[in-house]
């Protein structure tokens, strides 16, 4: 059985959102660089994206979100990048508080 | 064959195999670069499903604009012990562990939907056909043009994007001089350079 030879549907999206979701949190999980960890939230927001244009589309599904579904696409990704300017500036001025990079050592509130 | 099919393998195959590269890759320069491909390729992806418009701008916003900003952020902070920091082995195995569950959860719980799983009847991709750029437009300045797909009673409930166009575009404002004042390097006179 040819996989190529079947119509892609809003699941296969969806799976793929997934795999880039999961991939995103564990990123965020594990990386010790905090632009490591903004990096991983811009693949998590880029899976739910996947998501909205996979339900929006009208290719894929015959009742579909409709335009609604590329609109919040829209406004996730513009959101995303002030996210990235706002992250990237306080990762900026630990680093100049700090002289590290390193979100093991951001532990100044620590009891 | 059918090419969308092939296509949208070949773009997901990218963008799965270089969102692993960012995860598994410790280099911090080569993460950037790994991600930049993933989110083009999600372009692709977006390209596929009829979404010419958000695809371009994924290309024009996250990849012209989100990574050149997380990639000054990578060169301003680019001391050799920061470019390679590695996380611990005992880490990296729970997070593996917890990540393959949760993906099992969510790849099962796409499949499981039927009117998900299904293509529509008359599948048709048509995508020179597309033409989404002026609706998305006029949605944000408020008037629906795409309000003949709908059903006839959920007309009344579309709605234009006027208030969240206008409340996003005061966000992004305050977002660009919040950033510039924060990312200000503060060096008083009576301090050392630290």
């Amino acid at each position: 059985m040819n996989p190529f030879n079947d119509p892609v549907t809003v699941s296969h999206y969806m799976a793929v959102g997934a795999v880039l979701f999961v991939l995103g949190v564990l990123c965020m999980a594990t990386k010790r660089n905090a632009l490591g960890v903004l990096m991983g939230i811009e693949l998590v927001l880029n899976g739910a994206n996947i998501n909205f244009i996979a339900l929006g589309s009208s290719y894929l599904r015959s009742e579909s979100l409709g335009l609604d579904g590329q609109l919040i696409a829209l406004f996730v990704i513009v959101l995303a990048a002030g996210e990235a300017a706002v992250a990237l500036a306080i990762a900026l001025n630990f680093y100049n508080n700090h002289a590290t990079i390193d979100v093991d050592r951001a532990d100044d509130l620590k009891g | 064959m059918i090419w969308h099919t092939f296509f949208f393998y070949l773009f997901s195959a990218i963008a799965c195999i270089f969102g692993a590269g960012v995860l598994f890759t410790n280099n911090v320069v080569r993460m950037a670069f790994y991600l930049v491909i993933s989110l083009g390729s999600t372009a692709g992806l977006f390209f596929l499903a009829g979404a010419e418009f958000v695809g371009a701008m994924q290309l024009m916003i996250y990849v012209g604009g989100t990574l050149v900003l997380l990639i000054f952020g990578v060169m301003l902070t680019a001391q050799e012990a920061f470019v390679s920091m590695r996380t611990r082995a005992g880490e990296v195995v729970v997070a593996l562990i917890l990540g393959a569950s949760l993906l099992a959860l969510l790849v099962d719980a796409a499949f499981r939907v039927e009117d998900w799983a299904v293509a529509p009847e008359n599948h048709v991709v048509e995508l020179a056909e597309s033409k989404t750029t002026t609706q998305i437009a006029a949605a944000f300045a408020g008037i629906r043009t795409d309000a003949d797909q709908y059903p006839e009673e959920l007309q009344g409930g579309l709605s234009g994007y006027l208030l969240p166009f206008v409340i996003v575009s005061i966000h992004l404002l305050v977002v660009l001089i919040g950033a510039a004042y924060m990312a200000r390097t503060k060096r008083r006179a009576d301090q050392a350079p630290a």
